[in-house]
């Protein structure tokens, strides 16, 4: 099996996000950066996939040169090949210029070795959240997706792939080649092994430039949301509370 | 006909009631442009579509209809969407920003090749669209313009307080034709399995979450009781589903299930933005917790500052005791 997977860097905030001065950026001075939730359960699947099946996973991310870390965490995880697609903006394209400049480079990584059978996307990514980069790029490539995905089975030449939805599961079946767009919680992903970590320092990664067409969307300035200043009212500070938390529960009227 | 067109979801002619969160706000922007609003309805099922319409005082209404759109299917949901754009004249296209609101935008803007603005909390027209619009799951807003004249757009889920309408409508309905690609029945749902009946995390009206905090997945089994005693569901933070002590359906937040309930117990949970914004919404919340510095206990309107191992049991017994059932 061929698979790609797609990923972004992002920051690891904690418990609070900061925003720089000029309003246009996350402050990340005091932060590390991340692959985004839930492509890094689309890398385990991909990763769990080539080993039940065969095959090999190229990841590909569009950002900044500081990304070939997350390029060099994958290759720890199970990636076997790498591409960067360079934004040296400053800042993230908009949806559909990220989707053109993915749409592109698939189009140069098929032609030079062989159409993937499998495009994974996380279900939206954790900083933007624009939820259609996959779309976009599917329908461009006139393949089929689903989003939200929580399990998929290769059933032959098509996929079984399954994801949650209010009370159920909703099976979908698509024929190869297929865009996926995944969840987190369809796997655990694996922590790097001393062979992942030496595999990372040797992974070749190949970066690329590319043009991608005026965007439509474009940003003015990040803010935080106007924070409500809650008053804790404190109940107690051991079981004795219960009578209390108890009667809220009564007013409230879930008792 | 021009106007704000919006999307009614709905499984198999039952409409999501997320979807009143989109027609209060459709009306609200309508209003907003000097437009009308017409609702949309994917698929010619048995449906209370004309009643939620008539409940939200709509008066237009229009359902896609095609022999091929026999149950949902991204695909085929976002040609008959982007096909809107041939037979009307929308000035905008709007739904509520759940995963199938937005995943049947996404395909209908790729289709159209259009701009698609997701979960959206203030929107407005000047010389180009002037949109506030949340990020990292609602912990950062995001002020942006999109240039063009017509746009795709949901409203973020939970930011819009449905209000249904002083008098209802009279709903005039139009049955349209839509010309779909065969091909897309590719992705239509193929089959589906039914967990659970009657509540879920995301509809039930009390959740007791467990952090890092309970320790152990045994250790949930108070919280499970407690549950059950006020028949609500049993939720966990992302700490708790990578130790592997709960399934990744029981996870509220960013990446897990969006919850609003009446009350939401929170116990042992530091309160990390990730979770957060899964909880944000709920109406009241209670942190139970060691750390009165938790940044969960300082966003809750009530707090006990104790160990859950210790509070948990004692609330039990103190239903029970109420109820005269120990």
């Amino acid at each position: 099996m061929r698979i790609l997977v797609c990923v972004k860097r992002v920051p690891a905030p904690g418990s609070r996000i900061n925003v720089t001065e000029d309003g246009l950026s996350v402050d990340t001075a005091h932060l590390g950066f991340t692959t985004s939730p839930h492509e890094e359960c689309a890398l385990e699947e991909a990763a769990q996939l080539i080993e039940e099946h065969g095959g090999s996973v190229c990841v590909l991310t569009v950002g900044p040169a500081e990304a070939e870390e997350q390029l060099r965490y994958a290759a720890s995880v199970g990636g076997t090949d790498f591409s960067l697609v360079l934004n040296d903006t400053g800042q993230d394209w908009d949806p559909q210029q990220t989707a053109a400049s993915i749409g592109e480079a698939v189009h140069q990584l098929e032609a030079e070795t062989g159409i993937f059978d499998l495009i994974l996307f996380g279900n939206e990514s954790a900083d933007a959240g624009g939820y259609q980069v996959g779309v976009r790029v599917a329908v461009a490539l006139n393949r089929p997706i689903v989003n939200g995905i929580k399990g998929i089975e290769v059933e032959g030449e098509s996929l079984a792939a399954s994801r949650e939805v209010d009370g159920g599961i909703e099976v979908y079946s698509l024929p190869t080649p297929a865009v996926l767009g995944i969840k987190e919680g369809i796997n655990l992903p694996r922590y790097p092994t001393m062979k992942g970590r030496l595999a990372s320092k040797k992974a070749e990664i190949q970066t690329t430039e590319t043009k991608v067409p005026a965007g439509a969307q474009r940003l003015v300035r990040l803010h935080r949301p106007e924070e409500t200043v809650t008053e804790t009212e404190v109940l107690g500070d051991g079981p004795e509370a219960a009578t209390k938390i108890v009667d809220l529960l009564d007013e409230l009227g879930v008792l | 006909m021009p106007g704000v067109y919006v999307l009614a979801e709905h499984d198999r002619g039952v409409t999501d009631p997320a979807t009143h969160e989109a027609f209060t706000a459709a009306s609200a922007l309508a209003a907003n442009l000097g437009e009308s609003v017409v609702a949309v309805c994917v698929g010619s099922f048995d449906s209370d579509f004309e009643i939620a319409c008539s409940q939200y005082g709509i008066s237009e209404g229009i359902i896609l209809k095609s022999p091929l759109i026999t149950d949902y299917g991204p695909e085929i949901w976002g040609q008959a969407v982007a096909d809107l754009l041939k037979l009307c004249d929308p000035r905008v296209i709007v739904a509520v920003g759940t995963d199938k609101g937005n995943e049947v935008l996404a395909q209908a803007s790729a289709r159209s090749d259009m701009p698609f603005v997701a979960n959206c909390v203030e929107v407005e027209h000047k010389a180009d669209w002037a949109i506030t619009r949340t990020q990292w799951g609602g912990s950062l807003l995001e002020d942006v313009t999109v240039s063009g004249d017509f746009l795709f757009l949901s409203y973020a889920h939970h930011a819009v307080e449905p209000v249904p309408s002083a008098t209802p409508s009279e709903v005039t309905l139009q049955l349209l034709e839509v010309e779909v690609d065969s091909a897309l029945t590719r992705t239509l749902v193929k089959e589906r399995t039914s967990l659970t009946e009657g509540a879920t995390l995301s509809t039930a009206s009390v959740v007791i979450s467990g952090g890092r905090g309970v320790g152990s997945a045994d250790a949930f089994a108070p919280l499970e009781e407690l549950a059950e005693l006020l028949s609500g569901k049993v939720g966990c933070s992302r700490a708790v589903t990578n130790n592997g002590w709960r399934s990744h359906a029981d996870q509220v937040g960013q990446t897990g299930t969006r919850i609003a309930p009446e009350i939401y117990i929170a116990c042992g949970i530091s309160g990390a933005i990730q979770h957060w914004v899964g909880a944000m919404a709920s109406k009241n919340i209670l942190a139970i917790n060691t750390d009165p510095e938790a940044n969960m206990v300082t966003k809750a309107g009530y707090a006990v500052i104790a160990d859950l191992h210790e509070v948990v049991p004692a609330v039990i017994d103190e239903i029970k005791r109420r109820r005269g059932t120990t």
